[in-house]
């Protein structure tokens, strides 16, 4: 049975990732997850300096989702390269690190500092909801998706993941263009921009009022939105949103994923990514499934 | 080494033990034998469109049998559930999380208001030292009799029916309490009137504050603080509550 997935000649020992900022760099989770047992770790967004994020209350809970406006806290290339790249590499999983900036300069910055660095793809985060520069603002239009995307791809080294908004028209549009500009592979969906208010307080739940929705409740529209992108294009993609176990895993490949990402599960259990890699390899086993590439856009 | 488990408890027992305070008694496998006074441990719901754990205090520990107490208040559709389950019943947690209180040897103030009562009684059993309990309530006591076997509690309640009739700051001052450290928990205005009289005394203080969180375990950077120290875990000033905390001094932290 062979579980192993490939995306821009890079190789993984299975589809499940982690998806950005909801498992750190990995360390809170190793308590609880053999990393060895991943496809990869992709770390929490890192900018080129230290990011402050957003006041709280940052967090609040939906019915079958959450919203959150972090807004990217992160302690900067120098830190991330000091302690977390070397964290990671101990583990036998590849590294994937999520990069975001205010500008393109603060993105291709990071990306030329991570050249040198043990790490196999830089996911560029454009999609980021809950900042009020940079992030989603280079994502909502595709004219800037295709220059951002072939300004990076000059100083990366790596291959690049363009992380994509599902905040926007036509996903189909947005990722043609980030393939344009030269994406190795793209990953979608972002959170969706969505808010919640308390009736008792008449207060917004989040200090940001708006916040990025993720969770079970998105999954539907993940899955959608993967299948549209990848009709339209030919580089692999990342599927993530709302996967919360291996049937929502195996349904994200089947719209066209070569690879899945889990976040908010890993809220409702730290337990859970190694869980979805493991119910793959049952599904398999079930179907009869020799090789996973089999699944990749198997509906039809 | 793993500090943190994730386990499927048992409930020893549940009762309710004010109007909308409950107590359940936890059976685990390794998380009471590790837990100290001042931690939480995080409950998941059963009903799947609940994503979130529940953060909730550790009142009391019971190393030998390894069982744990928990007293919240129903505040919401997630402890709702909780206080539905019955003796017998299981329920998914992972703890314990957070730096519990230091304990220290000095005569103490232990501060307690609302729902930020409960884990003060673990840590006055713990504190081998002279001790205040001083307790804040809004009308019902809760508690009340196993602080008494610990020491005689000083209360204060907002409508006056027992005990002082005000906040713990007036049956601090009404009583002529004095101390050397302040452990402290409930909430906001009441840690940060219990701030002021710290600084104002010269006392160490410590508290412990909540936020509402995403992971429970450091990664997620939803339960943050401002803190006046560069936090090592981003290089920004802002402390994680799950992680860094709950428990802090006052002074380090902003609130």
């Amino acid at each position: 049975m062979n579980t192993k997935v490939s995306l821009a000649g890079v190789t993984f020992k299975n589809p499940v990732m982690t998806a950005s900022g909801t498992f750190g760099s990995g360390k809170e989770f190793a308590e609880f997850v053999d990393l060895n047992k991943l496809g990869a770790v992709v770390t929490k967004g890192v900018a080129n300096a230290p990011w402050t994020g957003n006041p709280t209350p940052r967090i609040a809970e939906t019915y079958g989702g959450m919203l959150n406006a972090v807004g990217l806290q992160n302690p900067g290339i120098d830190m991330f390269v000091e302690r977390d790249i070397p964290y990671l590499a101990k583990f036998d999983t590849r590294i994937i690190v999520n990069v975001c900036g205010r500008t393109v300069q603060d993105y291709c910055e990071v990306a030329e500092r991570l050249a040198s660095q043990p790490v196999d793809m830089l996911e560029i985060n454009i999609s980021c909801p809950n900042v009020e520069e940079g992030g989603i603002a280079f994502g909502q239009n595709a004219k800037s998706i295709e220059d951002i995307t072939k300004e990076v791809k000059r100083h990366a080294k790596q291959p690049i993941i363009m992380k994509l908004s599902p905040n926007v028209t036509d996903i189909a549009e947005m990722a043609k263009a980030a393939e344009a500009g030269g994406a190795d592979v793209l990953s979608l969906i972002n959170t969706i921009t969505g808010m919640k208010i308390d009736i008792h307080s008449r207060k917004f739940a989040l200090a940001n009022k708006t916040g990025g929705l993720s969770g079970p409740a998105i999954h539907p529209i993940a899955v959608r939105m993967v299948y549209q992108a990848a009709q339209a294009v030919a580089i692999p993609i990342i599927g993530m949103g709302g996967i919360l176990t291996a049937e929502d895993a195996i349904e994200m490949m089947m719209a066209g994923a070569s690879a899945v990402a889990v976040g908010t599960a890993n809220f409702r259990n730290p337990q859970v990514t190694m869980e979805i890699a493991q119910g793959i390899c049952e599904y398999m086993e079930e179907y009869n499934v020799e090789d996973i590439n089999e699944l990749i856009g198997a509906v039809g | 080494m793993a500090d943190k488990f994730k386990e499927q408890a048992v409930i020893i027992r549940q009762e309710e033990i004010s109007y909308g305070i409950y107590s359940m008694w936890l059976k685990t496998d390794k998380i009471a034998g590790n837990a100290k006074p001042g931690q939480f441990i995080s409950i998941y719901c059963h009903e799947g469109s609940r994503l979130l754990p529940r953060p909730i205090s550790i009142c009391e520990i019971d190393r030998a049998d390894q069982a744990l107490r928990i007293v919240y208040r129903v505040q919401g559709k997630g402890t709702e559930e909780f206080s539905r389950m019955r003796t017998g019943g299981s329920v998914d947690i992972v703890g314990p999380l957070g730096n519990g209180f230091p304990l220290k040897e000095k005569k103490a103030f232990l501060i307690g208001g609302g729902i930020g009562i409960p884990p003060m009684l673990q840590l006055a059993k713990e504190l081998k030292c002279e001790k205040q309990m001083i307790l804040g309530y809004q009308d019902s006591l809760f508690l009340q009799e196993e602080f008494k076997r610990l020491g005689n509690p000083y209360v204060a309640t907002e409508d006056g029916s027992y005990g002082t009739e005000g906040n713990v700051m007036d049956a601090i001052r009404e009583n002529g309490l004095d101390a050397e450290i302040i452990y402290a928990c409930g909430p906001m205005p009441m840690l940060r009137a219990v701030k002021a009289y710290a600084r104002e005394k010269n006392m160490e203080c410590w508290v412990s504050l909540e936020e509402r969180m995403a992971c429970g375990i450091g990664a997620c950077l939803g339960c943050v603080c401002k803190s006046k120290e560069r936090d090592g875990h981003t290089n920004v000033n802002s402390k994680r509550i799950c992680k860094e905390g709950p428990v802090f001094r006052a002074e380090e932290v902003e609130f």
